[in-house]
């Protein structure tokens, strides 16, 4: 049966087609969209694991329990597993187990470009990478045999463009009817990685690869495409699809077991082709393989190392090689028109603007401009470090309250570093619920151990927002909907051992900025819980705001807040209804009070 | 069979990528090979969408080469302006006369260009470049959400596939309860596109 799926959705109904019983996941894109299309299949147990290492330990449970697992993360989500990936890499595993990594070259919604290719070579374990939607549906089957068959974790690499692309993928198998019944083997020698036992499994691991060196060999999803022979491409994944394109009438080799690669396969074609060039996105992973080899190659110096390809850029840099000969040029210069730029900006009514603004207010000297060049900070102005989530928007100007946006909790113990490093300014900590369950906790537990006195600002709206409204244990929301028990915030922080613990309305800001300036002068460490709901998540709309033409004496002061729902329009700053949530922000910033409810 | 390539572009919660998606199914529908794909980053907070769409006998790529897009159909006016190089010589521009301020217009750093400045970006590439009066057509089907379903009716009278294949996804998945206005939003896209040609 032929259908229309994103790779994401691929890879979910291959899973379930494979068999698989478990699967957990931390939210990131581009990842999100496989948990959330596994969640409401029959006979899966699925679940929002509180963050990616914590995924994987619980998959690793699943697997050693004898249930094939899918573990799915971002790029990113592997450096916060990375140690019991390499633990599952050592013990190897009972039932399946495969990975999933979505990378997102150019960065789309990430805080940095990894091409996560290196972690199979690290923790010597395989991988396998589709070239669209189809392959990752029938790849999925093939990694959990192989998984099994080689007692490893199979690391399942995708990337933006293979997750966010739908293709037409013909369906061609079905879910298993009977599913191997969960038990543990009882074995200590290997699941206890004491020194003794994991020198032994150490040779295992390298005794693995050599084995599956060969298996790829036969690999049928590897596939030679002969035609010119004077030019000879090999590619994987994305990559392959613009190459194709670009290079027509080449001759291709596609690899999608691109760790090991397979070494006889790839001498084949080598020896069939005059020239050999690589098209892959970001590290020369498959380009080092080849040259290894002793085999002529050209990759980098093609095509970029940074950012995400498309057809121009394999086009350009191949033009430019002299690989390609330059193409006619057809496209006219266009009028020089400037175009506003558009970039993300916090929701009309996000219960983050009113903090983020109070913090740029009392944080932030104003009578120095913003600028992309490191500056000493004037006495009173406070250091913001800052986490991920739909508050670090709050880095761009008007509201421009940010100092630093590290990783997944980072926010609270760079705050404590500058604190014990001795900065003369006082700092605080700023990060969401989610972020905060994620692996903010630890962060907090330290600064309460070092007695620090930082302030710890906790946005809580309720939700993990910014990858699509996922619960989390602050939550007690199941990935199907469920209520489920709630870790209480307050008493979390509480038993840290916080003493000064504040909960403030996020739309109230003078109380918000009384509570920080308090906070900030104690010699305590401190948590202010700004509470507000996502006004997307719960569709909120109360009454709109309007702009009293009368009073309005045009400072524009309300422009500070960034609300999309305030523009000028015919040289009057105005609220636009229809896109006002009525949170009252604005009103409060207004220094002439002439933003008022709407007069219905 | 001819390869068609579309851009569709916009502002995250205008429905473009809705729109992609009915396209997609669509064009499988008709026999052809698809691919679509999206770039919307952090778009459901204010930023740009774009939705690359590919019909064809065998697609591989699915991000469509700048000076290959044969229709790009724009939900939003200064949007057409930003993906104005991706059209092909001869190819077609639809633009809704929507315009969403972003914020770097409202604080005046970046003068919101009018529609004829805008237009200028898509005449050297062609002469196609139409205006679909979509805010009129949405407030008269009492349905300014089906500003993608006006797309669509406006972009279907350029694709030979009958007017029913654009219906039927839209009863398949429009709630009952907006069935009647969409259905009007399309038919209203189809005569606002003919009136024009």
């Amino acid at each position: 049966m032929k259908q229309l799926l994103a790779g994401n959705e691929a890879i979910a109904l291959g899973a379930y087609h494979a068999g698989v019983g478990f699967a957990t996941a931390y939210p990131g894109t581009p990842s999100t969209e496989i948990l959330q299309t596994m969640a409401s299949m029959e006979g899966m147990y699925t679940e929002w694991s509180v963050n990616e290492k914590v995924a994987l330990e619980v998959g690793m449970g699943a697997a050693y329990g004898g249930v094939r697992t899918l573990v799915i993360m971002k790029h990113v989500g592997l450096n916060v597993a990375a140690d019991p990936f390499f633990a599952l890499a050592t013990t190897g595993t009972n039932a399946g187990i495969v990975v999933v990594t979505c990378d997102d070259p150019g960065e789309h919604s990430s805080q940095g470009e990894q091409d996560n290719r290196h972690f199979a070579k690290f923790a010597k374990v395989p991988m396998l990478e589709p070239t669209d939607s189809q392959e990752a549906y029938e790849l999925m089957d093939r990694a959990f045999k192989m998984s099994e068959e080689f007692d490893t974790p199979v690391l399942f690499r995708s990337t933006t463009r293979i997750s966010h692309c739908k293709c037409v993928v013909d369906v061609k198998r079905d879910r298993p009817a009977d599913l191997k019944k969960p038990g543990f083997l009882r074995s200590s020698a290997k699941y206890v990685m004491v020194p003794s036992n994991a020198r032994v499994r150490r040779i295992a691991m390298e005794e693995r690869i050599a084995k599956l060196r060969d298996y790829v060999e036969e690999f049928p999803l590897n596939e030679m495409i002969m035609d010119d022979p004077k030019l000879g491409v090999i590619s994987s994944g994305i990559s392959y699809q613009y190459a194709r394109e670009v290079f027509k009438g080449a001759s291709f080799l596609k690899l999608v077991t691109t760790y090991p690669v397979p070494e006889k396969l790839i001498r084949k074609f080598a020896a069939e082709v005059d020239k050999v060039i690589v098209i892959e996105e970001l590290d020369p992973h498959l380009e080092e393989e080849v040259r290894l080899l002793g085999i002529p190659v050209e990759g980098k110096s093609i095509v970029p190392i940074i950012g995400e390809f498309n057809p121009e850029t394999v086009e350009a840099g191949a033009v430019k090689a002299e690989v390609l000969p330059a193409p006619i040029e057809t496209s006219t210069e266009l009028p020089p028109v400037q175009i506003p730029p558009r970039r993300p900006q916090l929701c009309a009514g996000c219960p983050h603007v009113g903090p983020e603004f109070v913090l740029r207010k009392i944080g932030f000297d104003s009578k120095i401009k913003p600028s992309p060049t490191p500056r000493e900070m004037t006495e009173k102005e406070i250091v913001v470090t800052s986490d991920i989530g739909c508050y670090t928007l709050g880095v761009y100007e008007p509201l421009g309250a940010l100092d630093t946006c590290a990783c997944m909790g980072a926010s609270i113990g760079q705050a404590l570093g500058m604190e014990k490093a001795g900065i003369p300014n006082r700092s605080v900590a700023v990060l969401g619920d989610s972020t905060f369950m994620h692996s903010g906790i630890t962060g907090l537990v330290d600064m309460v151990y070092k007695q620090g006195n930082s302030t710890v600002i906790i946005l809580d709206n309720s939700t993990t927002a910014m990858t699509g409204h996922q619960g989390h244990p602050g939550t007690g929301i199941s990935i199907n909907g469920t209520q489920g028990p709630q870790v209480d915030l307050e008493k979390l922080v509480e038993g840290i051992g916080v003493k000064d613990v504040n909960v403030v309305n996020a739309y109230d800001l003078q109380a918000f900025e009384s509570t920080i300036k308090r906070c900030i002068e104690t010699e305590e460490p401190s948590v202010v819980i700004a509470r507000g709901p996502c006004v997307l998540r719960e569709k909120i709309k109360w009454t709109p705001f309007e702009v009293d033409i009368d009073n309005c004496v045009d400072c524009r002061e309300c422009l500070d807040v960034g609300c999309p729902a305030i523009c000028i329009w015919d040289g009057q700053v105005q609220i636009d209804a229809s896109v006002c949530v009525g949170c009252g922000v604005c009103a409060q910033v207004c220094p002439q009070e002439a933003i008022v409810e709407k007069k219905s | 069979m001819k390869d068609i390539n579309v851009l569709m572009v916009g502002v995250g919660g205008q429905g473009v990528i809705l729109a992609s998606d009915a396209m997609a199914e669509i064009g499988m529908a008709a026999g052809y090979d698809v691919k679509k794909t999206d770039s919307l980053g952090m778009a459901q907070r204010g930023g740009s969408v774009v939705s690359n769409m590919r019909w064809g006998e065998k697609v591989f790529s699915p991000m469509i080469k700048k000076g290959e897009v044969d229709f790009l159909v724009s939900f939003e006016q200064v949007e057409a302006a930003r993906w104005a190089a991706y059209l092909r010589p001869g190819g077609v521009a639809i633009v809704a006369d929507v315009v969403v301020m972003p914020i770097s217009a409202m604080s005046g750093a970046f003068p919101y260009p009018g529609w004829d400045e805008i237009k200028t970006t898509l005449t050297p590439a062609t002469d196609q470049v139409y205006l679909v009066p979509a805010i009129r057509i949405g407030q008269e089907v009492g349905n300014p959400k089906a500003l993608n379903i006006v797309m669509m009716g406006a972009l279907s009278t350029f694709l030979d596939l009958g007017d029913e294949a654009w219906l039927e996804d839209i009863r398949k998945k429009v709630p009952p309860k907006f069935l009647d206005s969409s259905l009007q939003a399309f038919h209203r896209g189809v005569e606002a596109m003919k009136s024009m040609k």
